[in-house]
């Protein structure tokens, strides 16, 4: 006849032999290690199309921008159609936003280059702030225009006074840039998951064959070009039947 | 080769040490524990809910405490319970206890498990009533059912085999009751004649087919394999879990090298049943292209391209009884779920596989079944979608 | 008031590599012990799965794995002129935590230090005379010698199941390995592992320029094993997505994989995770530990009564809760007075990029471990004459490129190519397969100065309302001129490897917190044998409180040029076995002061 379901009664227990959980997450453990069936935290696809933190005319003004940073060419798309807006749309109102985990007590002082930023602005607002003043910017310099009304030569200069520091966003000179590029160059390389690499796209620029996790075949394979195509980690074109 | 070791009777009011002891080992080997301890309980004293296919069963606390354990029973009271079924009090017990298989138990044997019993402190606790539906709550009717499924008496040794087959003969027929779950049951409950040990899936598991069939048995394992499995709850190519790993923990992992090897050269001994070898789902077939493509990405990288895994760390998955089960209860709970490998003193290592429940879809776990259910020389009938969704749909539920 | 909790023999602060090996060995020795860790529980099946592990935004980036500035961070200044100030987000280091602590993220890069490195002091004054030091060079001898270390060493070896090959076998020395090691008393427990092709050239290149390489001593393993405690690890799938990351698939050497499943087992061992410890309590006299306190991650405040702790944080966390705790003296650069805070060092590091002929050069990157490389020692510690160079210490090199993870190769294009645009974007397509990258090409010592200091901040608190610990560092010219020495001949190598252009990366001053440079901080608790310079004997016991030991590499009086780990290992074995054999015997001082 059947035998209790000594383990599930385990599992329901938190964690473990012994497992009374203090308050709020802290735990005791005693007895074995913990562990419960069914518990992962794989992150969600981003999948949903619009902003959930630009308004659109910011939008704009970033897809011009990454679009720049990382042009497109015949052989690989820019950051535009990358994705490395949307990437950073859903960075900006995530914890990288707000600067979730980070030490964000006072007081602010600026400090040197080695000492890091001491901004007291989030990336989220730091965005908003400087994306409003390079459109200021643009409307007095450029003659009316936004930022993503200009033509790539104009576009390209704007960004080079980013780069520099010579065009004042009012924040830490050059600071803007910097996330900016940042924020970009890791939007074309990030699992697709997360909104940027689109169709793995960057991976593919480069030869890098993504979230694979088993290369022992190919170690000793000296100086010979590894054949797989990237994947992802929800990115699998070969699953498919037939 | 005495079955039971030739120790004096004592009495239960007694304390022979060596006696207590045998008890102590015996009541191991027979997992006493698993159902009459609540994990986080005190030792022996009963309350846990034990699912039967018929509804819950609580079960009683059997130490010595005179009201609500066993402390008045008489020894002849307790040997009655244990190989016949019936309590103190003349009603019949409910089959959850494995007086089936205990009835093979020597006097000698049983009555060491009570002097055992009588040395642990006596828990006051009484537990709840069984929870069976009508009719099975009249346990009257469980006297029909012995009739009809029980058949009494002592392991008689067979001659024409040796004292270590008989002994695990003894120990695996009887105490260790390892049929309760590996022989499959009929509508009653009772064990289907004919088909001892050849796995039947309960609570979310398949508990595998033990016979030495090659592909859904242990027709591959050696004798050392099989001992080494029980005793550590790990071998060069599988990993005890799921409700084998409590029966390790609790039970095996405490049993003797030789009483271990004596199980394995009477499970060595069992014929497969006589079914033919299922085909192989062909490698050109749609989902065996799509599993395999899955294996590589999500499964080789511990249980390596080749299936055959790490011994003793990631099971292999090539020739595995539990993976060519015709029945993938256990396969597809391992999948979606996850699950962690039993941890004794010789393996504490404890490798878990990972849940993939939350990453892959129904058809994507059902193609990554069928493909190591018939790759690597493995045959087992293909797994759909539609089996996944309805063990999601149980687990979920908490049905398993 | 916080709630007492019924007394332990033993309270550990943090469950990482030293507290697992404390906790496994006083639990062993049937001390009723408890661990209480700052951050959570981990496991790999959980935590780091194979179907997300390879995270780079995740874990690299966004430093899941990692403590977070919020919890606890510190301030930082190049020199006492400076206004100290908040590290707001984790840059020159990480730090970890959770079971396993740094265990878990590591590259496990396992290295013995060099015989001289335990007398650096002595070593270099007799074969150079004082003079040749700086003056406000701090360096110290450790009070415990190679030889002593050397079976804990083999001990924190064979736990891990280390990958490497000897190169010198009790005084013989091995074909294939590192010649300049200290004698090791067996072989490494499992074979070197394979090598990926620019590795292999590396190696090729600097036997024909006439030195020894050898394979970099690894605990990503070359084949599965089984550790003295029945512990089972797996083989390394040279994914690549080691360090920062949790490895998958239970081959990397962490805590988790070779000590916690035998340690979880003993009956008479408790962690409690997510319980932070706020002190270590004394009693009145100030000489005696009566247990720590800490705090849940509901807020509950616990005493824990214990009559030994052990302080197995990392190195600024320890010296942090010491100064917090009031043991020891804080100390003051301008007197020199004071052991706590005291020679704090960290390590100096640099590269140099080689790029390759694309048509002709197929290194796929990714294909690597954190530990795996090829490596030579000639420039290591005193294993050269340093007389013509004018500085002291030195470093391994080699080439260790670990991975190939995109986000960390945005730089790895040459020298001059525009940051952004379509130039840099064709300089990634063209380099990214023929490009030898490895973060730590040179690893090089950091010795420790009278100026380079922690003490507590006098502005900054956490979140429980309590000083931050203020660091002061610099880079010294030494240590510059010693990483130019080094980083020039680390790119003849890579030159005579067949690269067409090498871009040279020395490590430049000031020390910034912003850049990457190994999470090796050391000191600031430091062992000796005279209890004015030094807060620990030789057994890592606190000269002040006797029943106080303190673990890692908190207690290192300077940086050598290896990764510390190895070190930090046989430390916390050979303190381990002289709390069992000696002080369990007699409680007490160890060494008299």
């Amino acid at each position: 006849m059947a035998r209790p379901r000594r383990r599930d009664v385990l599992g329901a227990m938190a964690l473990a032999l012994g497992g009374v959980p203090l308050r709020g997450r802290a735990a005791i453990i005693n007895g074995a290690l913990p562990w419960m069936p069914d518990k992962t935290s794989p992150p969600p696809k981003i999948t949903e199309s619009g902003w959930r933190y630009f308004t659109n005319d910011e939008a704009a003004t970033v897809e011009a921008l990454v679009d720049r940073l990382i042009p497109p060419d015949p052989e690989t798309p820019g950051g535009k159609d990358a994705g490395c807006a949307v990437f950073i749309d859903r960075q900006l109102a995530g914890p990288y936003g707000h600067s979730e985990g980070l030490y964000t007590q006072g007081p602010f002082h600026p400090g040197t280059k080695e000492q890091g930023p001491q901004s007291p602005d989030d990336p989220a607002k730091h965005y908003r702030k400087a994306l409003a003043a390079l459109d200021e910017h643009c409307r007095k310099a450029e003659g009316g225009k936004r930022f993503s009304e200009l033509d790539d030569a104009a576009k390209d200069k704007v960004i080079a006074g980013l780069e520099d520091g010579s065009i004042d966003l009012g924040d830490e000179k050059g600071s803007f840039f910097k996330q900016l590029l940042k924020d970009t160059q890791q939007g074309f390389f990030a699992d697709p998951i997360y909104g940027g690499n689109k169709d793995m796209a960057g991976w593919k620029m480069i030869g890098f064959p993504g979230a694979r996790y088993d290369y022992r075949d190919w170690v000793d394979r000296h100086n010979e070009k590894f054949p797989l195509p990237p994947i992802g980690i929800a990115d699998h074109p070969d699953w498919k039947e037939g | 080769m005495a079955l039971a070791s030739g120790v004096a009777l004592g009495d239960n009011t007694g304390q022979d040490f060596s006696q207590i002891e045998r008890g102590r080992y015996l009541a191991a080997a027979g997992d006493c524990a698993g159902c009459h301890t609540k994990p986080g309980g005190k030792n022996f004293a009963g309350g846990l809910p034990v699912a039967t296919p018929f509804g819950i069963v609580i079960s009683p606390n059997i130490t010595p405490d005179r009201e609500t354990g066993i402390g008045l029973w008489s020894n002849d009271d307790f040997v009655r319970a244990m190989t016949e079924g019936i309590r103190r009090d003349g009603a019949n017990l409910y089959p959850a206890m494995p007086y089936v298989y205990y009835t093979k138990a020597t006097r000698d044997d049983v009555l060491a498990i009570r002097a055992y019993l009588n040395t642990v402190p006596a828990v006051d606790n009484g537990v709840k009533a069984d929870q069976l539906p009508f009719p099975l709550s009249v346990r009257t009717d469980m006297a029909a059912w012995n009739k009809l499924y029980f058949t009494p008496g002592e392991f008689q040794p067979i001659s024409n085999k040796n004292a270590e087959w008989n002994r695990g003969a003894y120990l695996v027929e009887g105490l260790m009751h390892c049929g309760a779950c590996h022989t499959p049951k009929n509508f009653a409950g009772g064990d289907e004649k004919g088909r001892p040990l050849q796995g039947y899936a309960l609570q979310g598991w398949f508990a595998p087919d033990l016979t030495t069939d090659d592909r859904r048995g242990i027709g591959s394992w050696s004798a050392g394999d099989l001992a080494a499995y029980l005793k550590t709850g790990h071998n060069r190519f599988s990993a005890a879990t799921g409700p084998m790993a409590d029966v390790v923990t609790h039970s095996t992992s405490k049993m003797t090298d030789a009483d271990l090897h004596a199980v394995a050269t009477y499970l060595k001994d069992q014929a497969p049943p006589n079914e033919k070898a299922p085909q192989p789902v062909a490698a050109s077939d749609p989902a065996m292209k799509m599993g395999a493509a899955i294996y590589a990405d999500e499964c080789s990288a511990c249980h390596t391209p080749n299936g055959k895994g790490i011994a003793n760390l990631f099971p292999s998955l090539a020739g595995s009884p539990n993976v060519q089960s015709t029945d993938p209860t256990s396969a597809i709970r391992i999948v979606l779920a996850g699950t962690q490998s039993v941890a004794t003193d010789r393996a504490p290592t404890a490798p878990a596989m990972p849940a993939f429940g939350d990453t892959l879809d129904n058809r994507e776990v059902a193609a990554v079944l069928t493909y190591i259910r018939n790759a690597w020389g493995n045959a087992a009938p293909l797994v759909s979608a539609g089996d996944i969704a309805r063990h999601r749909d149980s687990l979920a539920k908490g049905d398993e | 008031m916080p709630q007492k909790l019924p007394p332990k023999d033993v309270a550990i602060i943090g469950l990482g590599w030293t507290g697992s090996i404390l906790a496994y060995e006083l639990a062993d020795a049937g001390l009723d012990v408890v661990a209480v860790e700052r951050g959570p529980w981990r496991d790999t099946a959980t935590d780091f799965p194979p179907s997300y592990a390879p995270d780079e935004l995740r874990y690299r980036i966004r430093h899941e794995l990692f403590l977070r500035p919020a919890q606890v961070s510190l301030t930082f200044r190049n020199n006492a002129n400076q206004t100290a100030l908040p590290v707001r987000d984790w840059g020159a280091f990480m730090l970890g935590n959770g079971a396993g602590g740094a265990g878990v993220h590591w590259n496990a890069e396992t290295w013995r230090f060099l015989p001289s490195d335990f007398v650096v002091k002595s070593h270099l004054t007799q074969r150079y005379g004082a003079k040749f030091l700086p003056d406000d060079m701090t360096i110290q001898d450790w009070g415990v010698s190679y030889d002593e270390l050397e079976p804990y060493y083999d001990r924190f070896e064979y736990l891990c199941g280390t990958s490497g090959t000897a190169g010198n076998l009790k005084g013989s020395i091995q074909p294939g390995g590192n010649p300049f090691e200290g004698p090791r008393s067996r072989p490494y427990p499992t074979p070197a592992q394979r090598q990926p092709f620019s590795h292999t050239l590396f190696a090729k290149a600097a036997a024909e320029l006439g030195y020894k390489p050898f394979p970099q001593p690894s605990g990503n393993l070359s084949r599965a094993y089984t550790n003295p405690l029945g512990v089972e690890m797996g083989p390394c799938t040279y994914c690549g997505f080691c360090e920062w990351f949790g490895c998958a698939n239970y081959s990397k050497a962490s805590p988790q994989t070779t000590i916690l499943p035998a340690l979880f087992r003993k009956p008479n061992f408790t962690a409690r995770t997510d319980c932070e410890v706020t002190k270590i309590n004394l009693d009145r006299s100030g000489k005696h530990a009566t247990g720590i306190t800490f705090v849940d991650s509901s807020g509950e405040e616990w005493e824990q009564p214990a009559e030994l702790v052990m302080l197995c944080g990392f190195q600024l966390w320890n010296v942090q809760l010491l100064m917090l705790s009031g043991i020891g003296q804080i100390y003051d650069p301008n007197t020199g007075e004071g052991q706590i805070g005291r020679n704090f060092s960290h390590q100096t590091i640099s590269t140099a990029l080689g790029f390759f002929d694309k048509s002709k050069f197929n290194f796929n990157p990714f294909i690597a471990s954190g530990a795996i490389g090829m490596c030579i020692d000639e420039f290591n510690g005193d294993n050269f004459d340093h007389g013509p160079h004018g500085f002291v210490g030195g470093g391994y090199m080699g080439q260790v490129q670990s991975n190939g993870r995109p986000m960390e190769f945005t730089d790895a294009v040459p020298a001059g190519t525009p940051a952004w645009g379509a130039k840099w974007k064709q300089a990634m397509r063209d380099n990214y397969l023929s490009t030898v990258y490895a973060g730590t090409g040179v690893h090089g010592s950091c010795y420790s100065y009278r100026q380079n200091h922690l003490d507590l901040d006098p502005t900054y608190k956490d979140r429980f309302g309590r000083p931050l610990v203020r660091m002061t560092m610099d880079f010294h010219e030494n240590e510059l001129k010693m990483n130019a020495f080094l980083t020039d001949i680390y790119a003849e190598i890579i030159k005579a490897m067949g690269a067409n252009r090498v871009d040279k990366r020395p490590r430049k001053g000031p020390y910034d917190v912003t850049k990457y440079q190994t999470s090796h901080l050391c000191g600031g608790a430091i062992m000796g044998s005279n209890p004015k310079e030094s807060a620990l004997n030789k057994y890592l016991q606190s000269w002040d409180v006797p029943n106080l030991f303190v673990q890692g590499a908190t207690a290192f009086p300077q940086n050598a040029g290896y990764n510390p780990t190895g070190t930090v290992g046989a430390l916390a074995y050979w303190s381990a076995k002289a709390i069992r054999e000696q002080y369990l015997k007699s409680p007490g001082p160890l060494v008299d002061a």
